[in-house]
């Protein structure tokens, strides 16, 4: 996804809410998100700029306690960390919803003001996530062992790889 | 289908034809989806990539697809500047790296792109207000994709995307409409605003990120979870015919209140156009703005649409670098683009 304001990728989700309640969604790289704050700051009254501008930003550049904690989990299939994608927008692989759940439900519920899916489905059903994953992980296993020259393990994953394919087609 | 052929007429989406076409230039749906057994796109190695690209060639195969496929990754960088200016790749596909692609029909109305943000994005453009029917077709292309390929998707989440903003249904729904007449009255930033309040975006031509341009403005949805693709369409058809009764109303008010002054800024626009020596593609955009709306209002008869969106695709600079045959500096392109103008006008009088 690319900052509302320029061609970098959006690193900061802002809501902005005014002081009739209403709210807005602001999608922006880091440095229109500070534009955008310093903006917001200025065109309101300085006393009131902690109620008004009560923006919710997921990807604050200061952390908690709490969120340092989640940026350091990890995805051990992908291996993306979640501080990772605060910083790109991007998340790594489809596990990533499940390790960085807590985390992201916040954030869809922000975003789409609703966190289930309603529409379309795939007219097959698809496979548990386990399955569904196994395959990206295989393939990473596959390349860690190629790397360390264990060509042993190597041939282990990589008919393990081949049984799995084969059973999907 | 080569590339090149590709330069002898505009696509589906630009023969402005369809319902509301002196507005509305065309209707877009895009559905992002991505393959189950592959990380997205950032965490995918080139080999990753490859295997990614063979998949969906297989399947765009063995779906007896019409979209044929091209290896954008292997295109030199002015044809894939003409498949950004044909709406065919996004800009982030043309600047990526490693194996991508694009596959798309021969009326240019369906195309896939591949490795792109999701591994793929599957696009349908129709030209005038054509919604439903734009639905119906990616609906089946999907279907017909599915068959062969194992897409992430979640019961809670819908289809799994590699940003946020577009898991659940993956849709963006968007239609491209032109409003010079509201763009000087000054109401359309109320509209817009309005608009951000049902979720729906304003964007310019070319989509995400970029600044709207001559009268042209991209509307649509910011919300993919939570609804069906039925309710962000409706979304967006209960809306549009109010912003096109808008502008039609505001074109005549132009008419009736400032009608020489209207008359007046059409024909010198169509005069600059005819009789330019050097022109840039800035400003052709703009002026082939003006005399589109005055096609629309009668104030000039000897011009149709379909004419004016085949100057407006092929006024572009990659465009008329590939129909002059070589690549060529701005001011070569300023020369030559006015060049093109004087003998199109040529043509289309019949001389």
């Amino acid at each position: 996804m690319k900052c509302e304001r320029c061609s970098k990728t959006v690193t900061h989700h802002i809501t902005d809410i005014d002081k009739n309640g209403q709210w807005q969604e602001h999608h922006l790289c880091h440095d229109h998100a500070q534009a955008f704050l310093e903006e917001s700051a200025d065109e309101k009254p300085k006393k009131d700029v902690a109620e008004l501008a009560k923006a919710f930003i997921s990807q604050s550049a200061k952390t908690t306690a709490s969120e340092s904690s989640a940026d350091k989990k990890i995805c051990p299939v992908c291996s993306m960390t979640f501080q990772e994608f605060r910083n790109s927008g991007r998340l790594g692989c489809p596990n990533d919803y499940v390790i960085f759940r807590e985390e992201l439900m916040p954030l869809l519920e922000n975003i789409h003001e609703d966190t289930r899916h309603c529409g379309k489905t795939p007219h097959r059903a698809p496979r548990d996530a386990q399955t569904q994953t196994s395959l990206i992980q295989l393939r990473n296993d596959l390349k860690r062992a190629v790397a360390m020259e264990d060509y042993e393990l190597a041939a282990k994953v990589r008919d393990k790889i081949k049984d799995l394919e084969a059973k999907k087609s | 289908m080569t590339i090149d052929e590709l330069t002898r007429s505009p696509g589906e989406w630009l023969k402005g034809s369809g319902p509301e076409s002196d507005i509305v230039i065309c209707s877009r749906i895009r559905l992002a989806r991505n393959l189950a057994d592959f990380p997205f796109i950032s965490k995918a190695s080139r080999s990753d990539k490859s295997d990614i690209v063979s998949q969906i060639r297989d399947a765009l195969h063995e779906s007896d697809s019409p979209l044929s496929y091209f290896d954008v990754e292997k295109l030199s960088d002015l044809d894939r500047q003409f498949l950004v200016e044909r709406h065919l790749i996004s800009r982030e596909l043309k600047e990526g790296e490693g194996p991508r692609g694009v596959a798309f029909n021969a009326d240019e109305s369906a195309s896939v792109m591949v490795n792109e943000e999701d591994h793929l994005r599957i696009q349908v453009m129709r030209s005038g207000l054509a919604l439903t029917e734009a639905w119906e077709q990616i609906d089946e292309l999907d279907n017909r994709f599915e068959e062969h390929l194992d897409y992430a998707f979640s019961q809670e989440l819908g289809y799994l995307s590699a940003c946020p903003t577009n898991v659940g249904t993956g849709i963006r729904v968007g239609v491209m409409l032109h409003l010079p007449a509201l763009g000087q009255t000054e109401q359309l930033d109320k509209f817009f605003r309005a608009l951000q309040k049902i979720y729906l975006s304003v964007r310019g031509l070319h989509g995400e990120g970029t600044q709207p341009y001559g009268d042209f403005y991209q509307i649509s949805n910011q919300q993919t979870l939570g609804k069906s693709e039925q309710e962000l369409i409706k979304n967006l058809t209960d809306v549009i015919p109010q912003l096109i009764e808008y502008e039609r109303k505001a074109r005549q008010t132009l008419l009736s209140e400032k009608r020489q002054v209207l008359h007046d800024q059409v024909s010198r626009a169509y005069g600059v156009l005819k009789t330019a020596h050097t022109i840039s593609s800035e400003e052709t955009m703009l002026l082939l703005s003006s005399v589109r709306m005055g096609i629309n209002l009668g104030l000039i008869d000897d011009l149709d649409i379909a004419q004016v969106n085949e100057l407006f695709i092929n006024t572009q600079p990659a465009h008329l670098q590939k129909i002059h045959g070589q690549t060529l500096a701005v001011d070569e392109r300023n020369v030559l683009r006015a060049t093109y103008l004087r003998k199109k006008f040529q043509e289309f009088r019949g001389e």
